[in-house]
Parts: C-alpha cells; sequence; structure tokens
C-alpha cells in the first residue's frame, strides 16, 4: 500500500508538472484529491490495515496530500501568470496613435485682452460700468466738452443714425453717464470696456468698430501722479514687472492737462525697432486729468474733486500682444486665427 | 505743417541742436514730430552751370553736346538728353563723382561716342517732388534763374541742406501752424528769445484809394486792405521758391508766393486781388445771395448758400472768404496794381462753408482752427513789405480798414497750490515764474499766486486747468512723480450679470465652441434671415450715412452674422465649425428714432460639420440637434436655471420648423434653438446647420449660482428599468413628466435610455425605456413599496398617455 502510495505521488507529480492548462489541472485536482480520487479510494482502504501500520500509512497519505496540493497550486499559480502574461501581450496597443478628438474651444482675442484688462483694474478696486453702444450726441460729444462746432470733431467721424443719436465714437460718453448716475457722490473708480464705431475704411489698421477700455478715477485731491502710478502699475501688469511708461502731452477736449501715454516696446524691449519706429516706445494709451467742464456738466465741483481718466484700444493691445498685423482678423472670425488663442 | 529747420532758424538760435535733437525735444513736451526729413536725399558735387554752347550730337538725333561752365576752371562738355537744355541757360550740373539719390554715381563716359563729363540734371534727379514744380518745370532739366551763381553748390542753392521737421498737430495747437507759433514753442522749450520779422512798409505812392465795408459781422471781425501799384509780377527769388518748396507749398508768382510765404510765416491766411478788376476799390464783406454762383480760381463755378461770406465789390463777388479767391479777379501776369487783404474770418463760418462747398484749403484749416487775431494787420505789413520788396510795387498810402471787434488777451488767476495739488509736483514759485517766462506769458505775483494775461496767439489757454498743462509740460511730464489715488478704498468687481457673461463665455468655450465677435453694423437683408428674440414688430436702425449697403442697419440678433461667419470659414475649407457670441443688439419699433434703441445682451450660437471629427477609430461625430440641446442644458444647468420647459416651434422665421425648440422658463421665452430651416442654409450656403439664441438679462434673472449642498444619501438606492410602448407621436417629456407626478418623492432620479422603433413592435408605435432610481431618504426601501410606487407609475402612464409596458 504504501508502495501503490508512492507510486500514485510519482506518477500524480509527473502528471501535474505537464500540464498545460487551466482546465486540465482541474481534472487532476477531481482524478487524485476529489472525493471520488485515487487518494480518498487508498484512504477507504485503510481499514484494512493493521494497527501499527495505520499511522504511518496515514501519515504517509497526508504527506503525499500536502505533496500533490502543493504541486497543483504551484501549477495553478504558474498557469494565472502564463496567462496574465498572455493577456498582458495581446492588450498591447500602439501608445504612438492620435487620441480620440475632444472638441476645445477658444476665447476670443479681444475678450482675453479685456477680461485682463478688467481683472487688473478689479484687483486696484475698479468696478466695470457699461453704456449703450447708440448714443446720444450729448453724451457723446457735450458732455464730454465737445460742443457741436469743435473741430475735435474732426478728429472722430462718426455714424449718426439721426442728427441726435450715433453710434458711440468712444467710451468716454460712459463716464458721464456714471458721474450723472452718482450724483456727486465719490470716489468713482470705473472702467469701461465697449464697442466703438467710427467712419474708417476697414484695412489692415482701420476698423469702422473697435474696442476701448476707458477708465475713470473721480475723488478728492486726485493728481496726476495717481494718474502716472496707476498707469505705470497697468502697464506692469499686462506687460511685464520690467515695464516703464512714458508720458507726453497731447491733447483730448475732455482732459487737461492730457497726456499720451507710451509703454516700452514690446517686440525689441526698448532697443528700437521697425514696430516701434526705432523709438523704443510704443503708445498704447491717450489720458489725462478730467476736464473741469467735464466734471461740472457731470454734477461735480473742480474745485472740490479733480479725476484722471484714460482710454486705450484693446486691438491695438492685442496686436502687440500677439503680433497681429492685420486689424480685421478680429472680425473676420476664421477659425484657423480663432484656435491660436488657445492657451493660458 | 512742415517746419524747415533753416526757416525756423530765422527766429530762434538753433546753431546748438540738431533737427533730430529739436525733433524729440518737441515731441515729448507736447508738439509731435511725425517725422524728419532731410531735404536732400543724397545730392552731392552738384554745381550751378552756364549752358555756352548747345550742338546736336553727330551721331544721335535725340541727344545734344553741351559745352558748360561750372566754375572748374575748365569748361565740361556734357552730352545731354533733354529736348528742353539751350544755350544761355543755368542749370545744375552733375559732375564727375557727383552722387545722386537712388545711390547714382557719375562717371566720366561716352555716349554714342562722344565724352561727356557730367550730368545736367532734372528735377527729379535731384530728387524734387515734381508736385511742387510749376508744370514747365517738371519736363526736361530744371532751369535756374540766371541770377543763380556759376559754380555754387546746387545743394546750398536749391535750398536742400536742409531738413523738414512734420509737426502732427493736436486741434487746440493751432498756433503752431505758423513758422513764428512753433518759435514760439520753440523758445520756450528751450529758454531762448524770438527773433521777428523786422517790417518796414515804405508808403511810396498815392492814397490808399480802397474801401472796406464788413456788412456780415457775425462772420467777419476784421478787415484790413493795402493797396498797390506798378507791381511786377514774376517769380520769386530762389530762397522763398525753397522754403515754399520745404513747406509743400508750390511757387507761383511773386505775389501768390507772398501771401502764401507770409500765411506760413504768421499763420494768416491773406489774399491778393487784381485791383483793376474791383469795381470802384470797394470791398465789401457779406455773405452770398442764396444760389450766387462765383467761378473759383481752380475755373469751377461753385453754387453759394446764403451763409456763405463772400468777399465782393459793389457788382459782383470776388472770393468765397477764407477758402478760395475768385476767378475774375486773380492775380495774373500783367496785373499792376494789386488789394492786399488781411482778414478775422470766424471758424464757425469758415467751417461752415468749407464743408458746404466741400473744399479744404491750405487756409480753410487756418480758419477753421482760429487765427490770432491781433497779428491779422501785422502779417498784412509783412506781405505789404515782401511786395514792395519783391514784385517792386508802390505802396499807397494808408490802410483801408475795418474793425468789428477786437480780441482781448485772457487773464487767469492761479496759485502755487493749486498747481502742485493738480500734478502732485512739489515745483517753487520760482520754478513757475521761469516757465511762464519762458512760454513769453505776461504775469503779475503776489507770492505763490499769479494772475497770467495770455497772449492771443494761444486762444486754446482758457481754464487754469490749461495753464496747468503748460507748466506741466514745460516742466516735464517724466519729472512728475508716481503716486496712487490715497482716498477712500473702495470694492472693485463685477456685476452678477458681468460675472454670469463670463461664466457662460468660459462654460462654451470649456465645452468646444469657438468665441467669435463680428459686426453690428450688418446688410439689411441679413435682420430678416434669421428670427430674433424681441416681441412685437421692428423697424430697421439704419445709418444716416452708412459707407457701404454691407454695413448700413444696426443688427436685430445675433444669427445673420455668425451664419455669415459659417459661409466665411466655409469659403476657407473650414467646415467644422462651433461659434458662440455674446453681444449688444439693437431694437426699436420707431420709424425714425426719437430716442435710443432698446440695446439687449444676446448670447448665440451657430454650429455645423463634424462636433467629433473623422479619426482613425472612425467615431465621427456630426452636429445635430441633440447636441445643440446637450449644450444648452449643460448652460443653464451650469447657471442654476430649473424648470425650463421645451416646446416645438415651428413657426420661427428662418428655422426648420420640425427641428427647432422654444425654450421658458415659469413662461418666459429666454431663447431658442434647433436647425436652420434648409432654405436658409442653402441662402447662406451651408450643410446642415444648428443654432442657438437667448437673452442673457433674463438668463440673468433666472440664474441662481448660489449652491447649497445636500447631506449625501445614507441608505441604498433601488433601481427599475421600464420599457414603454407608446404612440410614435408622444414626446419624451410627456412621459417624464407622468412618471415624476405618479413616483413622487422617492423618484429621485428619471433617466431615458433607449428609444426604439422598428419591426419588433407596431409601426405607428415606439419604444421608449426609462431607468428609474428610488431612494427614501431615511430609511431603506423595502421591496413592497418600490412595487406598489412602480404600479402606480404604470398606471399613471397607462391612463394620462396611454403607454403599455413592452412585451
Amino acid at each position: 500500500m504504501q508502495a501503490r502510495l508512492q507510486e500514485m505521488k510519482q506518477s500524480a507529480l509527473a502528471q501535474i508538472s505537464q500540464v498545460a492548462d487551466a482546465q486540465a489541472l482541474q481534472e487532476l485536482r477531481v482524478k487524485y484529491l476529489g472525493k471520488k480520487g485515487e487518494l480518498t479510494e487508498i484512504l477507504r482502504g485503510m481499514g484494512s490495515l493493521s494497527a501499527e501500520e495505520r499511522p504511518i500509512v496515514g501519515q504517509l497519505v497526508n504527506d503525499v496530500r500536502e505533496a500533490l496540493e502543493r504541486a497543483l497550486g504551484e501549477k495553478q499559480e504558474e498557469l494565472e501568470q502564463a496567462a496574465l502574461r498572455a493577456k498582458l501581450a495581446s492588450q498591447q496597443i500602439d501608445v504612438t496613435l492620435p487620441g480620440r478628438p475632444v472638441p476645445a474651444g477658444t476665447m476670443h482675442p479681444l475678450s482675453r485682452i479685456i477680461e485682463q484688462i478688467e481683472d487688473i483694474f478689479i484687483g486696484m478696486g475698479f468696478e466695470v460700468a457699461e453704456g449703450p453702444e447708440v448714443e446720444l450726441d450729448h453724451f457723446n460729444f457735450e458732455m464730454l466738452n465737445l460742443p457741436k462746432d469743435h473741430p475735435a470733431r474732426d478728429m472722430q467721424d462718426s455714424f449718426y443714425i439721426t442728427d441726435d443719436i450715433l453710434l458711440r465714437t468712444h467710451t468716454s460718453p460712459v463716464q458721464a453717464r456714471t458721474m450723472l448716475k452718482k450724483e456727486g457722490r465719490t470716489p468713482v473708480k470705473i472702467i469701461c470696456p465697449g464697442k466703438v464705431y467710427r467712419r474708417d475704411d476697414d484695412d489692415a489698421t482701420h476698423s469702422h468698430q473697435f474696442t476701448q477700455v476707458e477708465g475713470l478715477v473721480v475723488d478728492k485731491g486726485i493728481r496726476m501722479s495717481d494718474l502716472k502710478g496707476t498707469l505705470l502699475s497697468f502697464a506692469r501688469q499686462m506687460f511685464g514687472p520690467n515695464q516703464q511708461i512714458r508720458l507726453r502731452p497731447s491733447f483730448f477736449p475732455f482732459t487737461e492737462p492730457s497726456a499720451e501715454v507710451d509703454i516700452q516696446c514690446v517686440i525689441c524691449g526698448g532697443e528700437g525697432c521697425r514696430v516701434c519706429k526705432h523709438t523704443g516706445w510704443i503708445e498704447i494709451l491717450g489720458s489725462g486729468m478730467v476736464h473741469p467742464r467735464v466734471l461740472q456738466m457731470a454734477g461735480y465741483d473742480p474745485q472740490e474733486v479733480s479725476g484722471f481718466a484714460f482710454g486705450m484700444g484693446v486691438e491695438r493691445i492685442a496686436m502687440l500682444r500677439y503680433g497681429v498685423e492685420d486689424v480685421r482678423h478680429f472680425y473676420t472670425n476664421d477659425v484657423r486665427f480663432l484656435r491660436q488663442f488657445n492657451r493660458g | 505743417m512742415k517746419v524747415s529747420y533753416q526757416w525756423l532758424s530765422d527766429y530762434v538760435d538753433l546753431s546748438d541742436i540738431t533737427p533730430h535733437e529739436l525733433a524729440e525735444k518737441l515731441t515729448r513736451s507736447g508738439i509731435e514730430v511725425e517725422a524728419v526729413e532731410p531735404r536732400n536725399l543724397g545730392v552731392s558735387h552738384v554745381v550751378v552751370g552756364y549752358v555756352k554752347e548747345r550742338s546736336k550730337h553727330p551721331d544721335a538725333d535725340r541727344l545734344s553736346v553741351c559745352i558748360v561752365d561750372a566754375g572748374q576752371g575748365e569748361d565740361l562738355q556734357i552730352v545731354c538728353g533733354a529736348a528742353n537744355v539751350a544755350q544761355g541757360q543755368k542749370v545744375p550740373v552733375a559732375l564727375p563723382g557727383a552722387k545722386l539719390p537712388g545711390g547714382i554715381v557719375i562717371k566720366r563716359s561716352k555716349l554714342r561716342g562722344v565724352e561727356s563729363q557730367g550730368m545736367i540734371c532734372s528735377a527729379k534727379e535731384l530728387g524734387i517732388n515734381d508736385k511742387l514744380l510749376a508744370k514747365d518745370q517738371q519736363e526736361g532739366i530744371l532751369v535756374l534763374p540766371d541770377e543763380a551763381e556759376v559754380g555754387m553748390d546746387a545743394v546750398t542753392y536749391l535750398g536742400l541742406d536742409d531738413y523738414v521737421l512734420e509737426l502732427g498737430l493736436t486741434p487746440n495747437r493751432s498756433d503752431c501752424l505758423s513758422m513764428i507759433g512753433v518759435a514760439y514753442e520753440v523758445a520756450a522749450i528751450l529758454g531762448r528769445e524770438v527773433k521777428l520779422p523786422r517790417i518796414e512798409v515804405v508808403e511810396d505812392g498815392g492814397e490808399n484809394p480802397v474801401t472796406v465795408q464788413i456788412e456780415a459781422k457775425d462772420h467777419c471781425y476784421r478787415y484790413v486792405g493795402r493797396h498797390f501799384t506798378h507791381a511786377q509780377i514774376g517769380s520769386s527769388p530762389q530762397w522763398m521758391k525753397n522754403r515754399l518748396m520745404a513747406a509743400g507749398v508750390r511757387p507761383i508768382n511773386n505775389v501768390v508766393d507772398i501771401t502764401n510765404y507770409v500765411m506760413l510765416e504768421y499763420g494768416q491766411p491773406l489774399h491778393a486781388f487784381d485791383a483793376a478788376k474791383v469795381a470802384n476799390r470797394s470791398i465789401v464783406v457779406r455773405l452770398a445771395e442764396p444760389e450766387e454762383k462765383l467761378v473759383t480760381l481752380d475755373d469751377q463755378e461753385r453754387t453759394l448758400d446764403g451763409e456763405t461770406l463772400v468777399i465782393a465789390d459793389p457788382e459782383k463777388g470776388l472770393a468765397i472768404a477764407g477758402i478760395m479767391g475768385g476767378a475774375n479777379s486773380e492775380i495774373v501776369p500783367d496785373t499792376t496794381e494789386i488789394i492786399l487783404e488781411a482778414a478775422y474770418f470766424t471758424p464757425r463760418s469758415i467751417r461752415r462753408s468749407a464743408r458746404m462747398l466741400g473744399m479744404r484749403t491750405e487756409g480753410c484749416v487756418r480758419w477753421e482752427k482760429g487765427v490770432d487775431q491781433s497779428r491779422v494787420a501785422e502779417a498784412g505789413e509783412r506781405a505789404a513789405m515782401l511786395i514792395q520788396q519783391l514784385a517792386k510795387a508802390t505802396v499807397s498810402r494808408g490802410v483801408a480798414s475795418a474793425v468789428v471787434q477786437q480780441a482781448e488777451p485772457v487773464t487767469i488767476a492761479i496759485t502755487l497750490e493749486k498747481i502742485n495739488g493738480h500734478l502732485g509736483t512739489s515745483l517753487t514759485a520760482e520754478e513757475v515764474s521761469a516757465i511762464f517766462d519762458r512760454l513769453q506769458f505776461a504775469y503779475e505775483q503776489t507770492g505763490s499766486a499769479w494772475r497770467v494775461t495770455v497772449p492771443t496767439r494761444r486762444g486754446d489757454i482758457a481754464l487754469p486747468e490749461d495753464l496747468i498743462e503748460e507748466v506741466a509740460r514745460l516742466y516735464g511730464y517724466d519729472n512728475i512723480p508716481t503716486s496712487l489715488p490715497e482716498g477712500e478704498t473702495v470694492q472693485g468687481g463685477l456685476t452678477p450679470e458681468q460675472k454670469l457673461r463670463r461664466t457662460i463665455r468660459h462654460h462654451l468655450i470649456g465645452l468646444g465652441m469657438a468665441e467669435a465677435i463680428s459686426y453690428a453694423l450688418v446688410h439689411p437683408r441679413l435682420n430678416a434671415a434669421v428670427a430674433g428674440l424681441h416681441e412685437g414688430e421692428l423697424k430697421p436702425i439704419p445709418l444716416a450715412m452708412p459707407m457701404s449697403e454691407d454695413h448700413s442697419v444696426l443688427r436685430t440678433g445675433l444669427l445673420p452674422s455668425l451664419l455669415e461667419t459659417l459661409t466665411y470659414n466655409r469659403n476657407r475649407q473650414n467646415h467644422d465649425l462651433a461659434f458662440f457670441e455674446l453681444g449688444h443688439v439693437f431694437l426699436s419699433a420707431e420709424e425714425k428714432l426719437t430716442r435710443l434703441p432698446e440695446e439687449r445682451f444676446y448670447l448665440g450660437g451657430v454650429l455645423t460639420g463634424q462636433w467629433v471629427p473623422q479619426n482613425w477609430q472612425g467615431v465621427k461625430q456630426p452636429v445635430d440637434f441633440f447636441l445643440v440641446k446637450g449644450i444648452v442644458e449643460s448652460l443653464l444647468s451650469r447657471l442654476g436655471i430649473a424648470d425650463a420647459v421645451y416646446r416645438p416651434a415651428a413657426d420661427l422665421t428662418g428655422m426648420h420648423p420640425g427641428r427647432t425648440a422654444e425654450v421658458t422658463v415659469n413662461g418666459k421665452k429666454i431663447g431658442f434653438f434647433g436647425q436652420l430651416h434648409p432654405q436658409t442654409e442653402k441662402t447662406y450656403d451651408l450643410e446642415e446647420t444648428y443654432v442657438f439664441q437667448f437673452d442673457v438679462a433674463q438668463l440673468a434673472a433666472l440664474s441662481t449660482p448660489l449652491i447649497n449642498y445636500a447631506p449625501l444619501p445614507k441608505f441604498p438606492a433601488v433601481t427599475r428599468d421600464l420599457a414603454l410602448v407608446v404612440d410614435r407621436a408622444t414626446p419624451a417629456a410627456a412621459l417624464a413628466e407622468t412618471i415624476r407626478e405618479a413616483a413622487g418623492d422617492l423618484l429621485e432620479s428619471l433617466t431615458l435610455f433607449d428609444v426604439y422603433t422598428g419591426e419588433r413592435i407596431a409601426a405607428d408605435k415606439k419604444s421608449m425605456a426609462f431607468s428609474l432610481v428610488y431612494r427614501h431618504p431615511e430609511r431603506t426601501l423595502q421591496d413592497e413599496e418600490v412595487q406598489e410606487v412602480t404600479s402606480r407609475v404604470i398606471q399613471a402612464l397607462a391612463e394620462k398617455t396611454g403607454a403599455e409596458l413592452r412585451a
């Protein structure tokens, strides 16, 4: 009987080591260790053994069972590993294939610039004010110290609808509207982004519709140095921490003194290039101290309060910022143009 | 204004400052110099020569062989191709080694076998603009006046050793439309004095016979008439021609040139009449008769109106005041008797007439901006002196003059405190006084307060702030410190609606759409092409004077221009497109606007082509109705707008009658979306296109952006699926509504997961499968409860929609 056990063990181990798949292994398990398996059968024959033999054979049976179970377990593990390896091998893909396209939207470059400008000024305590794009001559011109026969009206040929109603030529009427709404309260601290319209033929540098951001601060004791400091802070946040600004005397009917503001050329960094006409400077906005007549007309006493105002062209800043050479791109909405503004 | 550097140095010492340095200083203190152009574009070794002999070239019909004395010791033999070269002329001669503009170098050479020791130059070859030359000088070689000195450097003779500063003047600085005005500015910047021309008129003739009468007293404040006899009309001396050309003015004859020269010098437009043509030598300044005709110097007949100021004699109009003289009294070569006009016409009058007539002369520009009333007579005398000197005229005794009113200089009171308070500077009283001195403004000073008398030449200065600007710009804007406003700090920020617009923008971009911005001015046809969101009938809002029909009316919706954007892109092979736009539309029911139109802020979107493009996995996904609806739902959900109801909208202009939905919330229409009508698609040359349009103010009113946290469920949910067979026409929303109503609070969510029509069910039926998720917030649901609710749902569905459970 012991010999039979040994023989069975050898034969079973040999068979287990030959097995190549999980099912055959299971069959062997049943064949040797199952309820009707060979080992069980041998156990059943234990009754015929003597009392001395019985524990010896019992021990032997247990040894054989353990040996078989271990062999079966190891084989099973081995087969599972092999199966996993095979599965992984079969699952290999070409990782260089392109990913499935996910639609990607883009913000219009003018919106990007406007949001940046808004955020910079909001950070400095400005509110964002708005006004109508179709304006009364009264707000667009007269409230800004541009009476009907003022020569400066030549500077902005306008789209009139009637004698008194026109498409606003600048965002400045929002200044007057905001001040009137504030009824003399201070401080006024607003920026006004928006579309404006002028009778220009559309070409690479002109557009009959364009975008401005206007700014206005009115309070007691506002000085021209505050204008300078505010714009310097803006220029540094918008164009880089080392930016310098330069103010040049200029003329706007609604400010006095007036200044045009240059930043260091963003292309050459001030060295001089074609874009800045070799001056190292680029004009980006107009500004000045609010004209006393403008304050007066809007219900503020110029003896009591003063203010500064500024206005910039969003297209110009976008063109400088992104190197766009033709202003018409902003309004034709060619998707090949728009899709380039999809970062950051 | 073009300013000759050499000419300017007559009035202010520029000996230690280059044209470019001067330009920089002017620009930095408020007079922008747009360009500094050298008059010499590369001419050297060109001298004045005398053509002693001219003979025909032996072997070339069109060439001449000239013997030229160019002051070189020996005469030069020069072959010349110009037809107008002749013996006895003074001409510019390029010597061997001479350089000409464009990098041309002149060498000794042989032309058809004849040696040529240089070249006789045309004006063009010397870089002189044709437009500044008389007609007879534009062809062939440049013939110089007889008095030109042989051997003299032609660059010097022609004034080419000069620079021209081109000023870009702001409208307030019309004082710098004159050389003397610029001189005052330069003198203020450099702290130097102004040297004015010394004027001396010798009245060597008889009594001035001219009478002057101003009838239009609102249009003309002053009129001065000088009278001359024995004038000799001829060409001006070269120095004057050079200066006029530097200023961009073409020389004509000495008298006309003098009026132009003095206009450039003093900023005072002048006019000369042939006195023999002026009836009674009597000048009347009056308004034109309505429809009065006058032939101007350019031989055009002009029709005037009753507001046009004319200079007339008792019989006829002689000139349109301030704009252009009449042909009937023009200075011509045989004119000998002259009336010279120096006047002050009001800017308003001249601007109106110039606009009405569509004429804009150099004189107009100055009149419109306002000339210095106090200099009228002085400028007249300056011109009289020059006419006497250069046209050898005899000046009659006395000046005919009429004055309506005088200009009074403005006096402004200002304090140091005000100046420093406005600028943020800490200037001293001495510094401020020094600036007033440099400006040559007179003042009375009391401690740190001034009463400043502003000369009439600076008509732009009327208020203390104007004076502050003068102080600031001469002190230097660079020297103003930087600071930040010191008042009460205020909270900045966006309004809720502004925030909402950003949320919409960022959400749609996140979903994969591209933001567009289009023109608010559109073609009238576009507004009618697709429905808007307004109620009632709209009238178009046209511009009074559009630049083109394409941009002639204001848009009433965003879709038309967005559709054009699609067409524009498709024409450039961009086929897969998804745009949205946020912007104003303009609504009015008025035939002609009497008040501002209503401006609404809309959101529009257009989609066409593939949403997911063709890819190697083969899963391209075209844009369709349910994609657009998904975008709309996603947006509304993002804005916290629940309870949106989608109803079929069969009659929206330009929209597909069976594929358009109107969106209402609480019974109020907030927008619509759907497929474009195939006819509209065809009009715009588009494939299947889907659009949406919403009123942003409505979205803002409904939006509930505040987030209120709900605790996570503690008990399990139970899911039941129901496959329902209903009539094909039954809308999904009706089933969902019935299910929700019947299931009550236990129903946590409801998902439609399948819609089937086909051979496995009756032809007029469809199957819709819903997944119902039940949950009780406080306990685990029992099977019986779930069964009971589900039965209730099935029963309600059967009663209200005729739905049966699918077998």
